[in-house]
């Protein structure tokens, strides 16, 4: 198992989406990610559309003002 | 931009597959190409199957060559293909400023941080966007297959493009 990281909370729609979804893609099974983004559209999508897809989300954790840090895995 | 509700022929229950977007891409304007390459690939992203269906101008964008070229069969499909040229010579529908205006977007979107049209296109690719070329409009501009891009699934007839985007949404753009 190991562990990721993509930082995309400067990215904005749909790329906040879309490298996310390409990271994913290249994941092992049991392979975690951990998603640095902004709280708003992306916090609220990020892991909605990564569970209908399949993804576990371990946690959900606010790391500076506004910026979160959502985990998942696959 | 319209909206099609492909289950009705425009009626009002919801389509039955909400994770299924097809676009008909008609218009070979920057912008408009913009906008369907960011619903494409934002959709796509979110776990949507997205099919786009590559219509009259709209051709220009999925074109190996990407700027001027003296492309098709005849003299008239020619000069319409150097006239319009490929995806880097798409201009803008409005305030075009006689094809500085593209340019001009891509400056403010790279400094806004915003993906270009290409990245765009790019991300559809990686995605596993479904390509169509239209068969009437590839057939009227004099082109073949093999002047469109690889990623190119397949090229379409309506009936079959229906098909397709049966029980999901349909933008014509």
């Amino acid at each position: 198992m190991s562990r990721y990281t993509i930082d995309v909370s400067k990215e904005h729609c749909p790329m906040t989406f879309v490298k996310v979804k390409i990271k994913l893609a290249t994941l092992q099974p049991g392979d975690i990610l951990d998603v640095t983004l902004l709280e708003g559209e992306p916090l609220e999508n990020v892991p909605k559309s990564a569970q209908e897809q399949g993804f576990k989300i371990l946690e959900i954790i606010q790391i500076a003002d506004k910026q979160y840090k959502v985990s998942i895995q696959k | 931009m319209s909206i099609i509700d492909s289950t009705t022929g425009g009626g009002q229950t919801e389509p039955k597959n909400l994770k299924k977007l097809s676009i008909i891409s008609f218009s070979g304007d920057f912008d408009k190409l913009v906008a369907t390459f960011t619903l494409a690939t934002g959709a796509a992203s979110v776990g949507y199957e997205v099919n786009i269906f590559f219509t009259f101008w709209g051709l220009d964008a999925i074109k190996k060559k990407k700027g001027r070229a003296f492309l098709g069969k005849g003299f008239l499909p020619k000069i319409f293909g150097f006239l319009m040229g490929g995806l880097n010579s798409a201009p803008v529908s409005r305030l075009n400023f006689f094809g500085a205006s593209p340019g001009v977007f891509n400056y403010m979107m790279k400094k806004n941080n915003v993906a270009t049209l290409e990245e765009l296109v790019e991300a559809a690719k990686v995605l596993g966007i479904n390509f169509y070329i239209c068969e009437m409009a590839m057939h009227i501009l004099g082109l073949e297959k093999k002047d469109f891009i690889d990623d190119v699934k397949d090229v379409l007839g309506v009936p079959t493009f229906l098909k397709l985007s049966e029980d999901g949404r349909t933008l014509f753009i």
